[in-house]
């Protein structure tokens, strides 16, 4: 999803025999450059995954070396909101109203089985997977996922905001969802994301 | 009486006679039978034909009392100083998948200056009205334990203050999720699940008093709003 082939010229060209020194490069690249190392996260830690995204942040995998210095605890200064745990039902229209306060540009990892798809939680109470919700842009899987994952999710991000094109109006189109219905994506997309699968296919139903 | 002067604190096995060994963890419980807490005789006497069977199991004893008669029980244990079961650690309910079984609500009490444990249980019979009388006039702590009760199997406590959901939303539209007939995902389809949970207003599941300076009022359901308006105070 509006992944465009890399450009070539995504080097940057200078002169140090001149007097003052010059630098040339593609605006796109210098601005991709700045945003995909320094995008701040919005944690969203509803369980288990949440330990390890504070693993990952902590001095040993030290998340700042990727320009995440700083945990944006409020929606309104974050660039990437990091949904790390299960969300339930209950929680479906505040993880929608922190992202809808999230200014653009704005980007969302889902961290985790339970985020992803609603792992083991096949239940009347849980979500089938944040992107039933709120746009998505890398998936990590991994029950939890090892720190080593989610930073692994987070290069790919950083990739993935590299080979933005400012140009392109479409990756900064805030979605709306539908009026009536709230919802973003159709109602039978929904229901085909959340059928069971694997062994939850034969999950005992209480038949009473 | 001021708040700070109604506070005694309880010393744990400050009742039992002197010369009373301290309490050690027993060994070799019998699964069924074995010592009745002591407190059963005295509420044979008191309450006779309330009192219908008696149980020990794993060392524990459960009373199964008449359902109309639970909120008396409970006052007098807790009131009676020879009994003294000051602590309500839990109250929950249990079905069965037998459907002719009835639904049990239990009532954990424990005695510290006695160092008792009693359960209590009361049957609700399918068919008949969900109702049991609320111990939250005697143990504040039952308000959550008795919502949250309410929300999963949808038993209502008679007498209970504000009994409104607590772990589902106001409003949730799908019934009692640990009621045998619930199906585990739902009775909705996922489609339509998300859609009323996204319809939920997010500020309209606090604390009343968070509620009463929210602008959520007005999405409350009709009920909810009435008891609200009925001269609650707000935060400030």
């Amino acid at each position: 999803m509006g992944l465009t082939p890399r450009p070539e010229s995504n080097v940057v060209s200078y002169d140090p025999k001149g007097g003052e020194g010059w630098v040339t490069t593609r605006l796109d690249f210098l601005v991709n450059w700045g945003r995909a190392n320094s995008l701040w996260p919005m944690p969203f830690g509803t369980a288990c995954c949440a330990i390890e995204f504070m693993a990952t942040a902590a001095a040993q995998f030290d998340l700042a070396r990727f320009g995440m210095e700083r945990m944006s605890f409020s929606p309104r200064q974050a660039d990437v909101l990091i949904c790390a745990g299960r969300v339930p039902f209950k929680l479906a229209p505040v993880l929608r109203r922190i992202w809808q306060q999230m200014p653009q540009p704005k980007w969302c990892i889902s961290m985790g089985a339970c985020a992803s798809t609603g792992g083991m939680f096949d239940n009347y109470a849980v979500v089938q997977g944040i992107d039933t919700i709120i746009p998505v842009d890398v998936y990590v899987p991994g029950c939890p996922p090892r720190p080593e994952g989610l930073i692994y999710g987070i290069m790919m991000l950083q990739e993935k905001v590299k080979r933005e094109r400012a140009a392109d109006p479409t990756i900064r189109h805030e979605m709306e969802p539908d009026p009536t219905s709230q919802l973003y994506i159709p109602p039978s997309a929904i229901n085909e994301l959340s059928e069971p699968f694997g062994n939850a296919v034969h999950q005992t139903r209480s038949g009473l | 009486m001021s708040p700070s002067s109604s506070f005694t604190p309880v010393i744990p096995g400050s009742g039992l006679p002197a010369g009373t060994p301290p309490a050690a963890t027993p060994k070799k419980i019998p699964h069924r039978g074995g010592p009745v807490n002591p407190t059963v005789d005295a509420l044979r006497a008191k309450f006779g034909g309330a009192i219908q069977r008696v149980d020990v199991v794993w060392g524990e004893t459960s009373v199964v009392v008449e359902r109309s008669r639970v909120a008396d029980i409970v006052r007098w244990l807790h009131d009676d100083p020879e009994q003294a079961y000051v602590y309500l650690s839990d109250v929950t309910a249990v079905e069965f998948r037998d459907v002719e079984q009835p639904l049990e609500v239990v009532w954990h009490l424990r005695s510290l200056a006695f160092r008792r444990f009693i359960r209590l249980k009361a049957l609700l019979p399918k068919g008949t009205p969900l109702e049991v009388p609320s111990v939250y006039p005697i143990f504040k702590s039952a308000d959550w334990m008795e919502r949250e009760c309410f929300d999963m199997f949808g038993i209502k406590f008679v007498g209970h203050p504000d009994l409104r959901r607590l772990l589902m939303w106001e409003g949730y539209k799908e019934g009692f999720p640990l009621r045998k007939d619930f199906p585990l995902r739902g009775r909705f389809s996922r489609a339509e699940q998300l859609r009323q949970a996204l319809a939920a207003n997010p500020e309209a599941r606090y604390s009343k008093e968070e509620l009463s300076i929210a602008d959520a009022f007005e999405d409350l359901p009709q009920d909810m709003r009435a008891r609200l308006r009925s001269g609650e105070k707000t935060g400030e």
